[in-house]
């Protein structure tokens, strides 16, 4: 297999029009239209700039002192911040319990399992803003079904305003987030699950361990790198969330800030706010927002390939 | 995960006790086991059917008993949302722009692709490893610059924005994905057409392309799906109405409709409908392509 494969790959020398005739379209509309604004983002934020892309000069890190030193960026982006870490908490515990938990009974099903596995990834497939709307009808204090069924039910504290209170609304958030995407891990760990080979828990089961310690001592450590990877995934979709927040509370967060994220302060400073530098300033927010990404993934892989070494 | 403990712990002590009260206490696991699973189920799915059921009744229904009850339904509400609110204007530029995208960045990757795959040239991981890097960099990086970049253009409110984006965004996924397929095939057929007397782009076309389908397939469901999702790209570029994606429609939509619960709901639907017909159609290739490399 792999000497086919290395074979196979390079194996033509071809001219280079033919090269050039293949490869140009593709590099060209990606080199103008992405790599050459991503690399130039970068360089934006050194800049101090007036009214859109008039150049002023060069100005070192003054652009990313100003977002720790001035308003309203010493008050919101910290708030921001904390909420997009907040968000990738919940929904890190509620994936690797909820989800792992359904994917380890859906393991154990024969043919049935299908037909959950479709179910369970459905919200997955509806746009993060549609759900947000769905969410706030649903939960509204007036006519939402929600609050309406926990009444009938006799459980009228329940029935609050659960996108209007800033201290439920970040959960909700979460909670909503969770709904939406539990489908990805289920699918991901249900996987992973399929590859363990059945001998290992039939010897195991003959060495006398029971269910949980066959869980904790064979499947946990066998689904490690799954964890690791939905983990990562999670983080980077945490820290760049922007339309569920969005549809909940519009581009301020409300209630209060309460559902306030780091791409939403990012949008206002780009496009609401008309400060004459906001082309520098918003950069210098991108750039943190990259660093903090790209940091916390290889830092995040370096865990999980040290927690591998330990177990293997 | 607590819940595995107390179900399997009980099963698995009862090893040596008599068969029937083993099967009797598995069964009973059972059943609780399945009631959880349904009972999620039923919390994935309970949210949807309800947009769905309200989006066919009216207004003064819902406002009276939110549980929607099926009697009585009517297409009123798509009527109103799709003429009145432009829903029908708003689809078709988001039919538009998805479908152009993925069609271009799918056309023009699948040359290189199979260039960086199958042939050997000067700078080929260098070209490869600068597609990868599109992969790894947060697109909210890149979104000022080429809103200044579409402005210099003047492409701003234009769909073609829009398809310039998301198909420059697709192209480093779609290589990926078509880079790993070529790789796969076999060189005797690349030989064979060789000998047949065909020339580099006949044999990509007519040999190499057919054998790849399955992987095409793949790329376009999920390239369709964040596409058709995408919010922020058409709220930053968009300005007139005529222009708006079913997204951005959206928005206005709910502004202006607040009082009409039932057109809201019809919204939602329409808004959702062209990726569950996808589903529908590519159930296998979302469940697969989502797991790929994973176990078995």
């Amino acid at each position: 297999m792999a000497r086919t494969a290395r074979k196979a790959s390079g194996v033509q020398r071809a001219p280079a029009t033919a090269v050039l005739l293949f490869i140009l379209p593709a590099f060209a509309l990606f080199a103008v239209v992405l790599l050459y604004p991503m690399v130039s983002a970068l360089g934006y934020s050194l800049f101090e700039w007036r009214g859109g892309t008039n150049l002023v000069g060069f100005n070192w890190f003054h652009n990313f002192v100003v977002l720790f030193t001035e308003q309203p960026f010493v008050e919101q982006m910290p708030r921001a911040f904390l909420h997009n870490l907040a968000i990738f908490a919940g929904t890190l515990v509620l994936q690797n319990s909820i989800g792992l938990f359904l994917a380890v009974q859906l393991h154990r099903l024969g043919r049935i399992r299908r037909v959950f596995q479709v179910l369970y990834t459905t919200p997955y497939l509806v746009s993060p803003l549609v759900v947000g709307y769905l969410w706030t009808l649903l939960l509204s204090p007036t006519f939402g079904p929600v609050n309406a069924g926990l009444q009938a039910a006799g459980l009228d504290s329940l029935a609050l305003s659960w996108l209007g209170d800033p201290t439920t609304a970040l959960p909700v958030l979460i909670l909503v987030s969770v709904w939406q995407w539990i489908g990805f891990p289920v699918l991901l760990y249900g996987a992973a699950l399929g590859g363990i080979p059945p001998e290992l828990n039939d010897a195991a089961s003959v060495d006398g361990a029971t269910g949980w310690r066959r869980f904790r001592r064979i499947t946990l450590p066998l689904l490690t790198p799954v964890i690791g990877t939905v983990s990562i995934l999670t983080f980077i979709g945490a820290m760049e969330t922007f339309t569920l927040p969005y549809a909940f509370g519009g581009a301020t967060g409300s209630p209060a800030g309460a559902t306030d994220v780091l791409s939403l302060l990012f949008f206002r400073v780009s496009f609401e706010s008309g400060a004459s530098n906001a082309l520098g300033v918003s950069s210098a927010l991108a750039t943190l927002l990259f660093l903090f990404i790209l940091g916390g993934a290889l830092l995040g892989r370096r865990l999980l390939r040290a927690q591998e070494e330990r177990l293997s | 995960m607590s819940g595995t403990a107390l179900a399997s712990a009980p099963a698995a002590s009862t090893m040596d006790a008599a068969p029937p009260r083993r099967r009797r206490r598995w069964s009973a696991e059972k059943a609780v086991v399945m009631t959880v699973l349904w009972l999620y189920a039923a919390i994935c799915v309970v949210p949807l059917l309800t947009m769905v059921l309200n989006s066919f009744r009216t207004h003064l229904e819902i406002a009276s008993d939110p549980w929607p009850v099926p009697s009585d339904p009517t297409v009123e509400n798509y009527v109103s949302a799709w003429t009145e609110a432009s829903f029908g204007r708003y689809a078709l530029n988001s039919i538009l722009i998805t479908v152009a995208s993925v069609a271009i960045s799918t056309a023009v990757s699948l040359p290189a692709a199979y260039a960086i795959a199958r042939w050997r040239f000067m700078g080929r991981g260098a070209i490869e490893g600068l597609f990868m890097s599109g992969l790894l960099i947060p697109f909210m990086l890149a979104i000022l610059p080429m809103f200044y970049l579409m402005d210099r253009l003047r492409l701003i409110d234009s769909p073609l924005s829009l398809i310039l984006i998301y198909s420059a965004n697709g192209i480093p996924f779609t290589i990926f994905v078509l880079v790993a397929f070529f790789r796969q095939l076999p060189a005797e057929l690349e030989e064979a057409a060789f000998l047949d007397g065909g020339g580099h782009f006949t044999v990509f076309l007519r040999v190499m392309m057919p054998l790849v389908r399955p992987a095409i397939a793949t790329v376009v469901v999920f390239r369709f799906v964040p596409i058709w999702n995408d919010f922020l790209m058409p709220l930053v570029m968009l300005r007139s109405r005529d222009n708006y994606t079913l997204g951005v429609g959206l928005t206005t939509f709910f502004g202006e409709y607040q009082n009409d619960w039932a057109s809201l709901f019809a919204g939602l639907v329409i808004a959702t409908l062209p990726l569950l017909v996808l589903f529908v159609f590519a159930t296998r290739q979302i469940i697969q392509g989502l797991t790929a490399g994973i176990g078995k």
